[in-house]
C-alpha cells in the first residue's frame, strides 16, 4: 500500500550482548493510515516497545544492528541522519510514554517545557505566541484552568493531569503520528477512561494516526482499529480489532483472551492460564517460539510458519500457526469461550 | 476462594474497628510544628473470617496500602482496634508482636524490590524458619525444598540468586517465603499487578490452591477490580481513607450501592469490542 502514512517493512533489531546476539525484533511489518489506531500487543520482551523506539531512531547504538525500512510519507527514517530525525521526532511523529514523571523535567515549569518544544521546531513562532498555543493545547486535552496550570511544576499536577500535559506537549506541533507506549498503565481506571476518551477524540478530530503499545486487551478493545500480537520479537497474529477478538487464529492470542477477567460475566472456577513463561531472547526455541507453552503443538511446529492468511477470513488477518482452520476453531473453544486449554 | 462462605457468626480471624492512621505534615526551623494531617486511614471497620478472602479495592492514594501496614502493625495506628485471633494487637510493642509475626505474613507487589538480591533463594525462603528457630540444618533444607516445589519452582533453584528469575518466578519465591512460617493470614498487596498478563492467572490460581491446602485467610489488595472479584469472597471498596462499600464479591460488582463503586466499575475497560462500543453508545445517548 503506497498511500500508507507510515509503512514499516521487515524491521529487524538485534543487540550485541554479553550473552550473545539478542534479536529483539524479528521481521515486523505494518502500515498505518491517517486517523487509524494500530495496537501492538505483547508482554515484556515481545519487542513491542523496541519496534516503536526504533522507528524514532531511539535504539541506535554501536551495539544495535537495525535492518528493514520505516517510511513516513515515503521518507525513509531508519537510514535518516540524526539531524533529519530530530526534525521528524516531536514534529511529525510524537511519542507519549508510560510514566510522565520520567519524561517531564521535574525542575522546570510544565508550560516552559511545552513552549520550548514548540520553539525548537518552529523558529518563527515567538515566545508569546508559543505560550498562547500552549494554553490552547492544555485546554484541548482537558486540563482545567490552563492559564494557571501552565506555570505549575510537574509534581504539582496529579498523575492524570501530568499524562494530559505530556499528550499536550506531544500534540503541540500537530504531528501526523502519535506513538503511545502504555499511556494509561500507570493511571487509575477512572483517569484511564478519560485519557482513552481524549485519544479517541483526537483521532477523530485531527485525523491523528496512533500506534498504541499495550499489554492490556481491555484498553485495546476500547480504542484500536487494528491489532498486531507480538511474541518473542515476532508478530504471531495481526488483524482488524474484531477479527482478533472474535476469530483469533493463534494459540497465544487465545491464551491472552482467555486469561482476561470479565466483570460482565459469571466468574469461572479457575482463571484459564498459559503455562510456563516467555522464552529468553538469547535462547529461542527453533520454529514457533510459543511452541514450548502451547498445548496444541505438534511435529511441524519446529519449523517457523510464515505470517500469512491461514484461517482468517480477510487478507489482512494473518497468523503464524500450522494448525488447520478447522483445528483452530475446535481447539480455541473451551467451555463456551475462547481460551487456551490447559495442558493435562 | 473458599467453597462455602464462612458465616458471620464464626469468630473472625481479623477484626478491625475504627482504625485511624494519620500522618502529620510538619514544618518549622528548630521546632517542628504540625501544620496539616494526611488522613490516610480514617475510621475503618473490617471483619475477616478464617479461610475467607477479603478483596480490598481502591485507586492510588486511597489508603489501601497504609491500611494493610497498619493492620499488621508495621505502622503504629493513630487510633482504633485491631484484633487478631481474638486478641488486641493495636499498639503492641515490636517485642510483643514478635511471636505473632509468623502467623501474619505479607506478599508484596514488586517481586524485584522485595527480595534481597544478595541472598540465595534457599536462604530467603528459609530465613523466617531460622529466625523462628522452628527448623535448622537438614530439616530446614528439606522444608525449604518442599516449599519451593509447592509454589511451582524446583528444588534445584535453592542456590540461585533472585536476579536469575523472571518476575513470575520471583513472585513465587515471595509466596514461598510468606508460607514458610505457616501463617494463618496473608495480606497480599497488589501481588499480580507487576506481572505479565500470561503469568497473572498462574499466580492467582496458585494462591487459590494454597488457600485450600493450608486453610489460609487472605486480604487481597488490588486496584484491578476484575482480579479482585475473581479471588475474593467479599469486597471492600476504599476511597479517601474510608470503606465506602462492602459486601459479597458478586453483589458489589453486579449491584454496587455506592456512587463511587459505580463510577469505578463503569471505568473498567471491557475486553470485548462489541460490548465496549455498545457501552460507549449508551454513554453518549445518556449525556
Amino acid at each position: 500500500m503506497s498511500e500508507a502514512l507510515l509503512a514499516v517493512r521487515d524491521l529487524r533489531v538485534e543487540f550485541v550482548t554479553e550473552g550473545g546476539p539478542l534479536r529483539a525484533v524479528d521481521g515486523v511489518s505494518f502500515d498505518l493510515s491517517p486517523g487509524e489506531v494500530l495496537a501492538i500487543v505483547g508482554e515484556s520482551g515481545s519487542g513491542k516497545s523496541v519496534t516503536a523506539q526504533t522507528i524514532l531512531g531511539l535504539t541506535r547504538s554501536p551495539n544495535a544492528r537495525i535492518e528493514g525500512t520505516a517510511s513516513l510519507r515515503g521518507e525513509e527514517l531508519l537510514a535518516a541522519s540524526e539531524a533529519e530525525l530530530r526534525k521528524v521526532r516531536g514534529d511529525r511523529i510524537a511519542m507519549v510514554f508510560q510514566d510522565p514523571l520520567t519524561s517531564l523535567n521535574p525542575v522546570r515549569r510544565v508550560g516552559d517545557q511545552i513552549v520550548e518544544a514548540i520553539r525548537a521546531h518552529r523558529e518563527r513562532i515567538g515566545r508569546g505566541e508559543a505560550r498562547g498555543l500552549t494554553v490552547e493545547m492544555l485546554d484541548s486535552v482537558g486540563i482545567p484552568q490552563p492559564e494557571r496550570r501552565i506555570d505549575d511544576y510537574p509534581h504539582e499536577l496529579s498523575g492524570g493531569m501530568r499524562q494530559r500535559a505530556m499528550i499536550a506537549m506531544a500534540l503541540a506541533l500537530d504531528p501526523e503520528v502519535l506513538i503511545a507506549d502504555e499511556p494509561t498503565t500507570a493511571l487509575d481506571v477512572t483517569i484511564q477512561a478519560q485519557i482513552l476518551d481524549l485519544l479517541r477524540r483526537l483521532n477523530r478530530e485531527r485525523d491523528l494516526a496512533t500506534v498504541l503499545i499495550s499489554h492490556d486487551l481491555g484498553v485495546v478493545a476500547e480504542i484500536a482499529d487494528r491489532v498486531l500480537v507480538m511474541y518473542a520479537g515476532r508478530v504471531v497474529e495481526e488483524g482488524a480489532l474484531d477479527e482478533i477478538f472474535y476469530d483469533p487464529q493463534h494459540p497465544y492470542t487465545w491464551g491472552l483472551l482467555g486469561s482476561l477477567t470479565r466483570l460482565d460475566r459469571e466468574r469461572p472456577e479457575r482463571l484459564p492460564q498459559i503455562r510456563g513463561a516467555p522464552p529468553s531472547l538469547l535462547d529461542l526455541p527453533a520454529g514457533c517460539a510459543f511452541r514450548p507453552r502451547c498445548p496444541h503443538a505438534f511435529g511441524r511446529c519446529t519449523e517457523l510458519p510464515a505470517l500469512e492468511t491461514r484461517g482468517g477470513e480477510t487478507a489482512g488477518h494473518r497468523d503464524r500457526c500450522w494448525l488447520t482452520p478447522g483445528e483452530k476453531r475446535e481447539s480455541r473453544a473451551v467451555g463456551g469461550r475462547i481460551a487456551l486449554e490447559e495442558a493435562r | 476462594m473458599s467453597a462455602e462462605r464462612p458465616s458471620a457468626q464464626v469468630e473472625p480471624l481479623l477484626q478491625v474497628s475504627g482504625l485511624v492512621k494519620h500522618f502529620a505534615v510538619k514544618r518549622g526551623l528548630l521546632i517542628d510544628r504540625e501544620v496539616d494531617r494526611v488522613r490516610a486511614v480514617d475510621g475503618v471497620d473490617l471483619r475477616v473470617a478464617p479461610g475467607e478472602t477479603l478483596g480490598l479495592v481502591g485507586e492510588s492514594g486511597c489508603g489501601k496500602s497504609t491500611l494493610c501496614r497498619t493492620v499488621l502493625q508495621l505502622l503504629k495506628p493513630t487510633a482504633g482496634s485491631v484484633r487478631f485471633e481474638g486478641r488486641e494487637i493495636a499498639g503492641l510493642s515490636r517485642r510483643e508482636m514478635r511471636p505473632l509475626r509468623p502467623r501474619m505474613q505479607m506478599i508484596f507487589q514488586d517481586p524485584y524490590a522485595s527480595l534481597n538480591p544478595r541472598k540465595r533463594v534457599g536462604q530467603i525462603v528459609g530465613d523466617p524458619l531460622r529466625i523462628q528457630r522452628s527448623a535448622s540444618g537438614a530439616e530446614l533444607r528439606r522444608r525449604v525444598r518442599e516449599l519451593l516445589e509447592r509454589v511451582g519452582l524446583s528444588s534445584a533453584h535453592f542456590d540461585r540468586f533472585p536476579h536469575e528469575f523472571s518476575g513470575g518466578q520471583r513472585q513465587r519465591i515471595g509466596i514461598a517465603r510468606a508460607l514458610a512460617p505457616r501463617p494463618r493470614l496473608i495480606v497480599a498487596d497488589e501481588p499480580v499487578s507487576a506481572l505479565d498478563v500470561s503469568i497473572r492467572a498462574q499466580i492467582v490460581n496458585l494462591l487459590d490452591d494454597l488457600q485450600e491446602e493450608f486453610g489460609l485467610t487472605y486480604v487481597f489488595v488490588a486496584h484491578d477490580i476484575g482480579i479482585v472479584r475473581h479471588v475474593a469472597d467479599r469486597i471492600a471498596v476504599m476511597h479517601e481513607g474510608r470503606i465506602v462499600e462492602e459486601g459479597p464479591a458478586d453483589r458489589v460488582c453486579e449491584r454496587p450501592s455506592h456512587p463511587y463503586t459505580r463510577s469505578l466499575l463503569a471505568a473498567v475497560p471491557i475486553p470485548d469490542p462489541r460490548e465496549s462500543r455498545a457501552r460507549r453508545r449508551a454513554g453518549a445517548a445518556r449525556s
